[in-house]
Protein backbone atom coordinates (compact mmCIF):
# COMPACT_ATOMS: atom_id res chain seq x y z
CA UNK A 1 0.00 0.00 0.00
CA UNK A 2 2.84 2.28 0.84
CA UNK A 3 4.13 1.89 -2.52
CA UNK A 4 1.35 3.12 -4.04
CA UNK A 5 0.92 5.92 -2.00
CA UNK A 6 4.47 6.64 -3.28
CA UNK A 7 3.94 6.14 -6.97
CA UNK A 8 0.52 8.61 -6.27
CA UNK A 9 3.07 11.42 -4.50
CA UNK A 10 5.32 11.25 -7.07
CA UNK A 11 3.07 11.70 -10.11
CA UNK A 12 0.77 14.82 -8.09
CA UNK A 13 3.00 17.39 -9.08
CA UNK A 14 3.04 16.81 -12.91
CA UNK A 15 -0.90 16.45 -12.58
CA UNK A 16 -1.31 19.13 -10.59
CA UNK A 17 0.11 21.29 -13.19
CA UNK A 18 -2.12 20.18 -15.68
CA UNK A 19 -5.44 20.21 -13.79
CA UNK A 20 -4.57 24.03 -12.54
CA UNK A 21 -3.08 24.80 -16.69
CA UNK A 22 -5.71 23.14 -18.25
CA UNK A 23 -8.61 21.48 -17.19
CA UNK A 24 -9.17 24.44 -14.51
CA UNK A 25 -9.11 27.17 -17.57
CA UNK A 26 -11.39 24.69 -19.67
CA UNK A 27 -13.95 24.37 -17.74
CA UNK A 28 -13.64 28.34 -17.00
CA UNK A 29 -14.20 28.77 -20.98
CA UNK A 30 -16.96 26.23 -20.86
CA UNK A 31 -18.59 28.04 -18.12
CA UNK A 32 -17.82 31.32 -19.87
CA UNK A 33 -19.52 30.65 -22.69
CA UNK A 34 -22.65 30.82 -21.34
CA UNK A 35 -21.75 34.14 -18.87
CA UNK A 36 -23.72 37.33 -20.29
CA UNK A 37 -22.87 40.03 -18.09
CA UNK A 38 -22.40 38.20 -14.94
CA UNK A 39 -25.96 36.02 -15.57
CA UNK A 40 -26.34 32.75 -17.34
CA UNK A 41 -28.32 32.85 -20.95
CA UNK A 42 -27.41 32.04 -24.46
CA UNK A 43 -26.58 35.65 -25.53
CA UNK A 44 -22.78 34.99 -26.53
CA UNK A 45 -23.91 31.80 -28.82
CA UNK A 46 -26.61 34.33 -30.30
CA UNK A 47 -24.25 36.74 -31.28
CA UNK A 48 -21.66 34.06 -32.24
CA UNK A 49 -24.01 32.27 -34.51
CA UNK A 50 -25.00 36.03 -36.22
CA UNK A 51 -21.15 37.18 -36.70
CA UNK A 52 -19.37 34.29 -37.33
CA UNK A 53 -21.61 31.20 -38.90
CA UNK A 54 -19.55 31.81 -42.24
CA UNK A 55 -16.52 31.42 -40.30
CA UNK A 56 -17.69 28.38 -38.66
CA UNK A 57 -18.31 26.57 -41.80
CA UNK A 58 -15.08 28.14 -43.65
CA UNK A 59 -12.91 25.94 -40.56
CA UNK A 60 -15.22 23.33 -40.90
CA UNK A 61 -14.33 22.83 -44.64
CA UNK A 62 -10.91 24.23 -44.39
CA UNK A 63 -9.84 21.46 -41.90
CA UNK A 64 -12.05 18.57 -43.12
CA UNK A 65 -10.45 19.04 -46.73
CA UNK A 66 -6.72 19.38 -44.90
CA UNK A 67 -7.31 15.80 -43.34
CA UNK A 68 -8.71 14.38 -46.17
CA UNK A 69 -5.68 15.32 -48.36
CA UNK A 70 -3.38 14.34 -45.54
CA UNK A 71 -4.91 11.47 -45.76
CA UNK A 72 -4.48 10.23 -49.33
CA UNK A 73 -0.89 11.71 -49.26
CA UNK A 74 0.27 9.89 -45.95
CA UNK A 75 -1.20 6.26 -47.45
CA UNK A 76 0.84 7.44 -51.15
CA UNK A 77 4.03 7.86 -49.16
CA UNK A 78 3.44 4.96 -46.33
CA UNK A 79 2.47 2.46 -49.26
CA UNK A 80 5.08 3.51 -51.68
CA UNK A 81 7.75 3.04 -48.86
CA UNK A 82 5.98 -0.05 -47.91
CA UNK A 83 5.44 -1.73 -51.56
CA UNK A 84 7.97 -0.05 -53.56
CA UNK A 85 10.19 -1.90 -55.50
CA UNK A 86 12.99 0.06 -56.35
CA UNK A 87 15.24 0.28 -53.11
CA UNK A 88 17.35 4.02 -54.67
CA UNK A 89 13.53 5.54 -54.95
CA UNK A 90 12.54 4.23 -51.70
CA UNK A 91 15.41 5.45 -50.05
CA UNK A 92 14.94 9.02 -51.81
CA UNK A 93 11.40 9.20 -50.34
CA UNK A 94 12.16 8.41 -46.88
CA UNK A 95 14.77 10.93 -47.22
CA UNK A 96 12.33 13.74 -48.64
CA UNK A 97 8.98 13.32 -47.19
CA UNK A 98 10.02 14.13 -43.10
CA UNK A 99 11.35 17.81 -43.94
CA UNK A 100 8.52 19.63 -42.82
CA UNK A 101 7.87 17.55 -39.58
CA UNK A 102 9.47 19.72 -36.82
CA UNK A 103 9.49 22.95 -38.60
CA UNK A 104 7.16 25.15 -36.30
CA UNK A 105 3.66 26.34 -37.08
CA UNK A 106 4.57 29.77 -37.78
CA UNK A 107 8.08 29.06 -39.88
CA UNK A 108 5.40 27.78 -41.97
CA UNK A 109 2.91 30.35 -42.11
CA UNK A 110 6.15 32.53 -43.18
CA UNK A 111 7.52 30.65 -45.90
CA UNK A 112 4.45 29.65 -47.36
CA UNK A 113 3.47 33.03 -47.17
CA UNK A 114 6.20 34.61 -49.71
CA UNK A 115 6.15 31.55 -51.74
CA UNK A 116 2.68 31.41 -52.42
CA UNK A 117 1.99 35.06 -52.77
CA UNK A 118 1.10 36.69 -56.59
CA UNK A 119 4.71 37.63 -56.87
CA UNK A 120 6.01 34.66 -54.88
CA UNK A 121 8.70 32.19 -55.93
CA UNK A 122 6.39 29.33 -56.91
CA UNK A 123 4.64 31.49 -59.54
CA UNK A 124 7.58 32.88 -60.48
CA UNK A 125 9.00 29.75 -61.39
CA UNK A 126 5.97 28.26 -63.45
CA UNK A 127 6.30 31.79 -65.58
CA UNK A 128 9.98 30.87 -66.06
CA UNK A 129 9.41 27.21 -66.91
CA UNK A 130 6.95 29.04 -69.52
CA UNK A 131 3.67 27.01 -67.72
CA UNK A 132 1.96 29.87 -66.62
CA UNK A 133 1.40 33.37 -68.40
CA UNK A 134 2.33 36.43 -66.18
CA UNK A 135 -1.23 37.59 -66.26
CA UNK A 136 -2.83 34.77 -64.94
CA UNK A 137 -0.67 34.34 -61.72
CA UNK A 138 -2.95 34.59 -58.91
CA UNK A 139 -1.84 35.16 -55.00
CA UNK A 140 -2.46 31.67 -52.89
CA UNK A 141 -2.99 33.80 -49.66
CA UNK A 142 -6.53 32.38 -49.14
CA UNK A 143 -8.55 29.51 -48.06
CA UNK A 144 -6.31 27.74 -50.17
CA UNK A 145 -2.64 28.57 -48.83
CA UNK A 146 -3.93 27.26 -45.30
CA UNK A 147 -4.63 24.12 -46.84
CA UNK A 148 -1.75 23.48 -48.36
CA UNK A 149 0.22 24.84 -44.94
CA UNK A 150 -1.97 22.30 -43.34
CA UNK A 151 -1.04 19.66 -46.09
CA UNK A 152 2.77 20.69 -46.27
CA UNK A 153 3.31 20.57 -41.62
CA UNK A 154 0.73 17.62 -40.90
CA UNK A 155 1.46 15.08 -43.89
CA UNK A 156 5.03 13.91 -42.95
CA UNK A 157 4.06 13.51 -38.85
CA UNK A 158 0.76 11.02 -40.27
CA UNK A 159 2.79 9.18 -43.03
CA UNK A 160 5.67 8.28 -40.28
CA UNK A 161 3.06 7.23 -38.44
CA UNK A 162 1.43 5.30 -41.16
CA UNK A 163 4.49 4.15 -42.78
CA UNK A 164 5.96 2.75 -39.18
CA UNK A 165 2.45 0.79 -38.75
CA UNK A 166 2.65 -0.73 -42.19
CA UNK A 167 6.20 -1.91 -41.70
CA UNK A 168 5.19 -3.87 -38.81
CA UNK A 169 2.25 -5.81 -40.52
CA UNK A 170 2.33 -9.27 -41.54
CA UNK A 171 4.32 -9.56 -44.92
CA UNK A 172 2.72 -13.07 -45.90
CA UNK A 173 -0.26 -12.02 -47.22
CA UNK A 174 1.10 -8.85 -49.11
CA UNK A 175 3.46 -11.31 -51.11
CA UNK A 176 0.51 -14.40 -51.24
CA UNK A 177 -2.10 -11.53 -52.85
CA UNK A 178 1.39 -10.11 -55.05
CA UNK A 179 2.08 -14.04 -56.22
CA UNK A 180 -1.65 -14.15 -57.27
CA UNK A 181 -1.50 -11.35 -59.32
CA UNK A 182 -2.73 -8.12 -57.61
CA UNK A 183 -1.55 -5.10 -58.34
CA UNK A 184 0.44 -2.83 -56.36
CA UNK A 185 -2.69 -0.38 -55.75
CA UNK A 186 -4.93 -2.97 -55.12
CA UNK A 187 -2.79 -4.68 -52.46
CA UNK A 188 -2.61 -1.12 -50.70
CA UNK A 189 -6.30 -0.05 -50.99
CA UNK A 190 -7.30 -3.58 -50.14
CA UNK A 191 -4.49 -5.25 -48.09
CA UNK A 192 -2.38 -2.57 -46.23
CA UNK A 193 -4.79 0.15 -45.73
CA UNK A 194 -7.60 -1.88 -43.97
CA UNK A 195 -4.74 -2.93 -41.45
CA UNK A 196 -3.41 -0.10 -40.59
CA UNK A 197 -6.59 2.18 -40.76
CA UNK A 198 -6.43 2.71 -36.75
CA UNK A 199 -3.10 4.37 -37.05
CA UNK A 200 -4.53 6.68 -39.59
CA UNK A 201 -7.51 7.40 -37.80
CA UNK A 202 -4.95 8.49 -34.50
CA UNK A 203 -2.87 10.51 -36.70
CA UNK A 204 -5.79 12.35 -38.49
CA UNK A 205 -7.72 13.11 -35.67
CA UNK A 206 -4.37 14.48 -33.85
CA UNK A 207 -4.06 16.81 -36.87
CA UNK A 208 -7.40 17.75 -37.13
CA UNK A 209 -7.77 18.88 -33.62
CA UNK A 210 -3.81 20.54 -34.10
CA UNK A 211 -5.57 22.20 -36.95
CA UNK A 212 -8.47 23.84 -35.13
CA UNK A 213 -6.10 24.82 -32.42
CA UNK A 214 -3.33 26.64 -34.68
CA UNK A 215 -3.93 30.45 -34.51
CA UNK A 216 -0.13 31.80 -36.05
CA UNK A 217 -1.22 30.13 -40.35
CA UNK A 218 -4.82 31.50 -40.58
CA UNK A 219 -2.71 34.95 -39.07
CA UNK A 220 -0.05 34.43 -41.25
CA UNK A 221 -1.46 33.84 -44.34
CA UNK A 222 -5.06 35.10 -44.77
CA UNK A 223 -6.79 36.82 -41.30
CA UNK A 224 -9.63 38.53 -43.83
CA UNK A 225 -13.07 37.37 -43.23
CA UNK A 226 -13.79 34.38 -43.56
CA UNK A 227 -11.16 32.94 -41.84
CA UNK A 228 -10.39 30.57 -39.27
CA UNK A 229 -12.33 30.57 -35.47
CA UNK A 230 -8.82 30.78 -33.56
CA UNK A 231 -7.93 34.11 -35.40
CA UNK A 232 -11.50 35.08 -34.72
CA UNK A 233 -10.95 34.34 -31.24
CA UNK A 234 -7.83 36.23 -30.81
CA UNK A 235 -9.80 38.69 -32.82
CA UNK A 236 -12.43 39.18 -29.85
CA UNK A 237 -10.30 39.30 -27.21
CA UNK A 238 -7.58 41.74 -28.70
CA UNK A 239 -9.71 44.27 -29.85
CA UNK A 240 -12.83 43.94 -27.90
CA UNK A 241 -12.12 41.97 -24.84
CA UNK A 242 -14.61 39.97 -25.75
CA UNK A 243 -14.53 36.93 -23.64
CA UNK A 244 -17.89 35.51 -24.14
CA UNK A 245 -17.87 35.23 -27.48
CA UNK A 246 -14.31 33.94 -27.43
CA UNK A 247 -15.63 31.53 -24.78
CA UNK A 248 -18.13 30.48 -27.25
CA UNK A 249 -16.02 30.35 -30.34
CA UNK A 250 -14.17 28.25 -28.25
CA UNK A 251 -17.01 25.99 -27.26
CA UNK A 252 -17.74 25.43 -30.47
CA UNK A 253 -14.27 24.59 -31.54
CA UNK A 254 -14.52 22.33 -29.01
CA UNK A 255 -17.30 20.20 -29.80
CA UNK A 256 -16.22 20.23 -33.56
CA UNK A 257 -13.32 18.57 -32.22
CA UNK A 258 -14.90 16.35 -29.77
CA UNK A 259 -17.43 15.32 -32.61
CA UNK A 260 -14.39 13.76 -34.14
CA UNK A 261 -13.23 11.79 -31.69
CA UNK A 262 -16.57 10.47 -31.56
CA UNK A 263 -16.65 8.96 -34.49
CA UNK A 264 -13.30 7.67 -33.74
CA UNK A 265 -14.46 5.93 -30.40
CA UNK A 266 -17.52 4.62 -32.21
CA UNK A 267 -15.29 2.86 -34.86
CA UNK A 268 -12.81 1.19 -32.40
CA UNK A 269 -15.76 0.00 -30.08
CA UNK A 270 -17.51 -1.74 -33.41
CA UNK A 271 -14.27 -3.27 -34.30
CA UNK A 272 -13.98 -4.54 -30.81
CA UNK A 273 -17.22 -5.83 -30.77
CA UNK B 1 10.97 -10.01 -52.40
CA UNK B 2 13.94 -10.91 -54.85
CA UNK B 3 11.50 -12.74 -56.90
CA UNK B 4 9.95 -9.36 -57.67
CA UNK B 5 13.15 -7.76 -58.01
CA UNK B 6 14.46 -10.35 -60.85
CA UNK B 7 11.90 -9.68 -63.83
CA UNK B 8 11.96 -5.77 -63.14
CA UNK B 9 15.84 -5.93 -63.26
CA UNK B 10 15.85 -7.68 -66.61
CA UNK B 11 13.02 -5.83 -68.25
CA UNK B 12 15.09 -2.53 -70.62
CA UNK B 13 12.03 -0.69 -69.96
CA UNK B 14 12.40 -0.53 -65.97
CA UNK B 15 14.30 2.28 -66.58
CA UNK B 16 11.34 4.21 -67.44
CA UNK B 17 9.71 4.10 -64.51
CA UNK B 18 12.17 6.63 -63.40
CA UNK B 19 10.01 9.64 -65.86
CA UNK B 20 7.55 9.40 -63.65
CA UNK B 21 9.20 8.85 -60.07
CA UNK B 22 11.37 11.80 -61.33
CA UNK B 23 8.64 14.00 -61.73
CA UNK B 24 6.65 13.11 -58.67
CA UNK B 25 10.00 13.79 -56.42
CA UNK B 26 10.79 16.74 -58.40
CA UNK B 27 7.55 18.27 -57.62
CA UNK B 28 7.79 17.10 -53.91
CA UNK B 29 11.07 18.44 -53.35
CA UNK B 30 10.24 21.54 -55.17
CA UNK B 31 6.94 22.62 -52.70
CA UNK B 32 9.22 21.02 -49.55
CA UNK B 33 12.87 23.00 -50.54
CA UNK B 34 11.31 25.19 -52.61
CA UNK B 35 9.94 27.65 -49.54
CA UNK B 36 12.84 26.89 -47.39
CA UNK B 37 15.14 27.92 -50.36
CA UNK B 38 12.87 31.26 -50.76
CA UNK B 39 13.40 31.87 -47.13
CA UNK B 40 16.83 31.51 -47.05
CA UNK B 41 17.16 33.97 -50.04
CA UNK B 42 15.36 36.46 -48.20
CA UNK B 43 17.43 36.16 -45.06
CA UNK B 44 20.13 38.20 -47.47
CA UNK B 45 18.23 40.11 -50.00
CA UNK B 46 18.96 43.78 -50.06
CA UNK B 47 16.60 44.61 -52.37
CA UNK B 48 14.16 42.28 -54.08
CA UNK B 49 10.92 43.56 -55.49
CA UNK B 50 8.45 42.83 -57.91
CA UNK B 51 8.54 41.74 -60.91
CA UNK B 52 12.14 40.33 -60.31
CA UNK B 53 12.21 36.41 -59.33
CA UNK B 54 15.40 36.73 -57.48
CA UNK B 55 17.08 39.59 -55.55
CA UNK B 56 18.71 42.24 -56.52
CA UNK B 57 21.58 42.67 -54.24
CA UNK B 58 22.68 40.28 -51.80
CA UNK B 59 24.31 41.39 -48.19
CA UNK B 60 24.22 40.62 -44.24
CA UNK B 61 23.14 44.08 -43.59
CA UNK B 62 19.66 42.54 -41.94
CA UNK B 63 21.70 39.55 -40.25
CA UNK B 64 23.64 42.99 -38.67
CA UNK B 65 20.32 44.92 -37.44
CA UNK B 66 19.11 41.40 -35.85
CA UNK B 67 22.04 40.55 -34.00
CA UNK B 68 22.36 44.53 -33.16
CA UNK B 69 23.31 45.06 -29.25
CA UNK B 70 20.19 47.24 -29.44
CA UNK B 71 18.18 45.33 -32.06
CA UNK B 72 14.53 43.61 -30.60
CA UNK B 73 15.83 40.74 -31.89
CA UNK B 74 18.69 40.00 -29.49
CA UNK B 75 16.22 40.73 -26.37
CA UNK B 76 13.72 38.11 -28.36
CA UNK B 77 16.22 35.35 -28.94
CA UNK B 78 17.27 35.72 -25.21
CA UNK B 79 13.94 35.36 -24.03
CA UNK B 80 12.85 32.56 -25.87
CA UNK B 81 16.11 30.18 -24.70
CA UNK B 82 15.76 31.45 -20.85
CA UNK B 83 11.92 30.43 -21.19
CA UNK B 84 12.67 27.17 -23.11
CA UNK B 85 15.50 25.85 -20.65
CA UNK B 86 14.04 26.73 -17.90
CA UNK B 87 10.53 24.99 -19.47
CA UNK B 88 13.17 21.48 -19.88
CA UNK B 89 14.18 22.15 -16.33
CA UNK B 90 10.76 22.60 -14.53
CA UNK B 91 9.42 19.93 -16.70
CA UNK B 92 11.92 17.16 -16.08
CA UNK B 93 11.97 17.85 -12.50
CA UNK B 94 8.12 16.91 -12.70
CA UNK B 95 8.01 13.96 -15.13
CA UNK B 96 11.76 12.09 -13.73
CA UNK B 97 9.05 11.09 -10.51
CA UNK B 98 6.00 10.86 -12.74
CA UNK B 99 7.88 8.68 -15.27
CA UNK B 100 9.41 6.39 -13.00
CA UNK B 101 6.34 6.11 -10.97
CA UNK B 102 4.58 5.10 -14.34
CA UNK B 103 6.86 3.06 -15.12
CA UNK B 104 8.04 1.08 -11.82
CA UNK B 105 5.74 1.33 -8.89
CA UNK B 106 2.35 -0.37 -9.07
CA UNK B 107 -0.49 2.74 -9.76
CA UNK B 108 -4.46 2.42 -9.64
CA UNK B 109 -5.54 3.95 -12.75
CA UNK B 110 -2.28 4.49 -14.64
CA UNK B 111 -4.01 4.46 -17.95
CA UNK B 112 -6.03 7.13 -17.01
CA UNK B 113 -3.09 9.51 -15.61
CA UNK B 114 -1.03 9.03 -18.82
CA UNK B 115 -3.78 9.96 -21.15
CA UNK B 116 -4.37 13.13 -18.93
CA UNK B 117 -1.33 14.53 -20.00
CA UNK B 118 -2.28 14.16 -23.43
CA UNK B 119 -5.50 16.19 -22.74
CA UNK B 120 -3.16 19.46 -23.42
CA UNK B 121 -2.68 18.33 -26.98
CA UNK B 122 -5.90 16.67 -27.81
CA UNK B 123 -8.50 19.57 -26.96
CA UNK B 124 -7.89 22.85 -29.25
CA UNK B 125 -6.53 25.01 -26.92
CA UNK B 126 -6.98 28.29 -27.92
CA UNK B 127 -9.97 28.93 -25.19
CA UNK B 128 -7.70 27.73 -22.91
CA UNK B 129 -4.27 29.92 -23.18
CA UNK B 130 -7.07 32.66 -23.07
CA UNK B 131 -8.73 31.77 -19.52
CA UNK B 132 -4.67 31.12 -18.61
CA UNK B 133 -3.85 34.55 -19.17
CA UNK B 134 -6.84 35.77 -17.36
CA UNK B 135 -6.13 33.48 -14.52
CA UNK B 136 -2.36 35.34 -14.71
CA UNK B 137 -3.54 38.55 -14.89
CA UNK B 138 -5.28 38.05 -11.33
CA UNK B 139 -2.31 36.45 -10.00
CA UNK B 140 0.42 38.86 -11.53
CA UNK B 141 1.78 36.03 -13.43
CA UNK B 142 0.96 37.53 -16.99
CA UNK B 143 3.51 39.04 -19.23
CA UNK B 144 6.15 37.33 -16.44
CA UNK B 145 8.60 34.80 -17.56
CA UNK B 146 7.71 32.41 -15.06
CA UNK B 147 4.41 32.72 -16.32
CA UNK B 148 5.29 31.76 -19.77
CA UNK B 149 7.36 28.94 -18.71
CA UNK B 150 4.15 27.30 -16.44
CA UNK B 151 2.11 27.38 -19.76
CA UNK B 152 4.94 26.02 -21.84
CA UNK B 153 5.38 23.28 -19.13
CA UNK B 154 1.86 22.51 -19.60
CA UNK B 155 1.65 22.17 -23.30
CA UNK B 156 5.09 19.66 -23.37
CA UNK B 157 4.47 17.46 -20.50
CA UNK B 158 3.07 15.14 -22.52
CA UNK B 159 6.64 14.40 -24.38
CA UNK B 160 8.38 14.86 -20.74
CA UNK B 161 6.29 12.30 -19.04
CA UNK B 162 5.39 9.84 -21.86
CA UNK B 163 8.98 9.44 -22.99
CA UNK B 164 10.73 9.45 -19.54
CA UNK B 165 8.26 6.38 -18.60
CA UNK B 166 9.25 4.98 -21.46
CA UNK B 167 12.78 5.41 -20.99
CA UNK B 168 12.59 3.95 -17.47
CA UNK B 169 10.56 0.77 -18.42
CA UNK B 170 12.59 -0.05 -21.29
CA UNK B 171 15.69 -0.65 -17.94
CA UNK B 172 15.62 -3.89 -16.25
CA UNK B 173 14.19 -3.57 -13.20
CA UNK B 174 16.96 -6.03 -11.77
CA UNK B 175 19.59 -3.84 -12.52
CA UNK B 176 18.50 -1.40 -9.49
CA UNK B 177 17.12 -4.82 -7.48
CA UNK B 178 20.93 -5.59 -7.60
CA UNK B 179 22.14 -2.60 -5.90
CA UNK B 180 19.93 -2.81 -3.53
CA UNK B 181 20.72 -5.79 -2.11
CA UNK B 182 24.07 -4.68 -2.03
CA UNK B 183 22.82 -2.39 0.43
CA UNK B 184 22.29 1.02 -1.42
CA UNK B 185 19.26 2.94 -0.46
CA UNK B 186 16.10 3.61 -2.85
CA UNK B 187 17.37 7.20 -3.78
CA UNK B 188 20.63 6.12 -4.24
CA UNK B 189 19.83 2.97 -6.44
CA UNK B 190 17.97 5.23 -8.26
CA UNK B 191 20.56 8.09 -9.03
CA UNK B 192 23.14 5.72 -9.21
CA UNK B 193 21.77 3.36 -11.21
CA UNK B 194 18.69 3.70 -13.52
CA UNK B 195 18.63 7.56 -13.86
CA UNK B 196 22.17 7.05 -15.70
CA UNK B 197 20.89 4.10 -18.04
CA UNK B 198 18.06 6.60 -18.43
CA UNK B 199 19.77 9.28 -19.47
CA UNK B 200 19.88 9.25 -23.50
CA UNK B 201 15.61 8.99 -22.94
CA UNK B 202 15.63 11.78 -21.20
CA UNK B 203 17.53 13.86 -23.32
CA UNK B 204 15.38 13.44 -25.90
CA UNK B 205 12.54 14.24 -24.05
CA UNK B 206 14.57 16.99 -23.00
CA UNK B 207 15.44 18.31 -26.32
CA UNK B 208 11.02 17.44 -27.60
CA UNK B 209 10.33 19.98 -24.53
CA UNK B 210 12.71 22.68 -25.50
CA UNK B 211 11.51 22.54 -28.97
CA UNK B 212 7.93 22.63 -28.12
CA UNK B 213 8.41 26.11 -26.16
CA UNK B 214 10.96 27.33 -28.51
CA UNK B 215 8.06 27.09 -31.02
CA UNK B 216 5.41 28.13 -28.85
CA UNK B 217 3.19 30.77 -30.51
CA UNK B 218 -0.12 30.55 -29.12
CA UNK B 219 0.43 30.52 -25.41
CA UNK B 220 2.97 32.92 -25.90
CA UNK B 221 0.98 35.50 -27.33
CA UNK B 222 -1.60 35.44 -24.72
CA UNK B 223 0.42 35.11 -21.89
CA UNK B 224 3.75 36.58 -22.59
CA UNK B 225 2.68 39.75 -24.98
CA UNK B 226 3.44 42.40 -25.33
CA UNK B 227 5.67 42.70 -21.62
CA UNK B 228 7.66 39.40 -22.37
CA UNK B 229 9.05 39.32 -26.27
CA UNK B 230 9.09 35.89 -27.90
CA UNK B 231 11.31 34.83 -30.89
CA UNK B 232 7.61 33.86 -32.49
CA UNK B 233 6.38 37.05 -31.71
CA UNK B 234 9.08 39.28 -33.07
CA UNK B 235 8.08 36.92 -36.13
CA UNK B 236 4.57 37.20 -36.36
CA UNK B 237 4.95 41.15 -35.62
CA UNK B 238 8.08 41.67 -38.06
CA UNK B 239 5.95 39.71 -41.06
CA UNK B 240 2.65 41.92 -40.47
CA UNK B 241 4.97 44.55 -40.32
CA UNK B 242 5.69 43.37 -44.01
CA UNK B 243 9.79 43.63 -42.71
CA UNK B 244 10.20 40.25 -44.73
CA UNK B 245 14.36 40.14 -44.12
CA UNK B 246 13.87 40.28 -40.25
CA UNK B 247 10.97 37.92 -40.53
CA UNK B 248 13.30 35.44 -42.19
CA UNK B 249 15.98 35.72 -40.16
CA UNK B 250 13.94 35.03 -37.06
CA UNK B 251 12.22 32.16 -38.79
CA UNK B 252 15.75 30.87 -39.85
CA UNK B 253 16.56 31.06 -36.15
CA UNK B 254 13.67 28.91 -35.17
CA UNK B 255 14.25 26.09 -37.75
CA UNK B 256 17.39 25.39 -37.50
CA UNK B 257 17.45 23.64 -34.06
CA UNK B 258 14.16 21.66 -35.26
CA UNK B 259 16.21 20.55 -39.07
CA UNK B 260 18.47 19.49 -36.52
CA UNK B 261 16.78 17.43 -34.46
CA UNK B 262 14.92 15.88 -36.80
CA UNK B 263 18.55 14.25 -38.26
CA UNK B 264 19.57 13.02 -35.08
CA UNK B 265 16.08 12.50 -32.90
CA UNK B 266 17.42 8.53 -33.66
CA UNK B 267 20.32 8.57 -31.54
CA UNK B 268 18.77 9.53 -28.58
CA UNK B 269 15.41 7.88 -29.03
CA UNK B 270 16.19 4.00 -29.29
CA UNK B 271 13.81 1.56 -30.67
CA UNK B 272 13.64 -0.07 -27.55
CA UNK B 273 12.13 3.57 -26.00
CA UNK B 274 10.11 4.36 -28.82
CA UNK B 275 8.05 1.16 -29.08
CA UNK B 276 7.47 1.65 -25.30
CA UNK B 277 5.88 5.54 -25.88
CA UNK B 278 2.22 5.56 -24.39
CA UNK B 279 1.88 1.94 -23.05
Amino acid sequence: MPKRLLGLLLVLPALAVIAFLFILPLIMSAVGAFQVEGAFGWGNFTKTFDLYTKDIIFTVVIVSLSTVLIGIASIAIGGYLTLGEHPVAVAILRWLYRWPMFIPFIVVGQILRTFLSKNGMMNNTFINLGLLSPLDAVSFLDWRGIVIAFVWKQTPFVALLVAGAMASINRDTIEAARNLGASRLRLLLEIVVPQVAMTLTVGLILSFVTMMSVLSVPLMINAQSPTMLTADIAFRVNSYGDYGVANALGLISLVLAASVAWIYLRASLKERA
Amino acid sequence: MTAAHIPAARNPLAALWWVPRGIIFGLMAFFIFGPLFNLLLWTVAEKWYFPHSLPLEYGFSSWAKVFAPRGGAMESLTNSLIVALLTVVVSLLLAIPAGYALARLKLPFRGVILLAFLIPQAFPNLTVYVNVARIFYEIRLNGTIPGVVLVHVSHGLVYAVWIATAAFSAIDAELEQAARNIGAGAFRAFLDVTLPLAAPGLMASAIFVFLESLDEFTGSYFVGAPDVNMLPLLLYTTAAGGNYQIASITALLLLVPSLVFMLIVERFLKADVLSRVGH
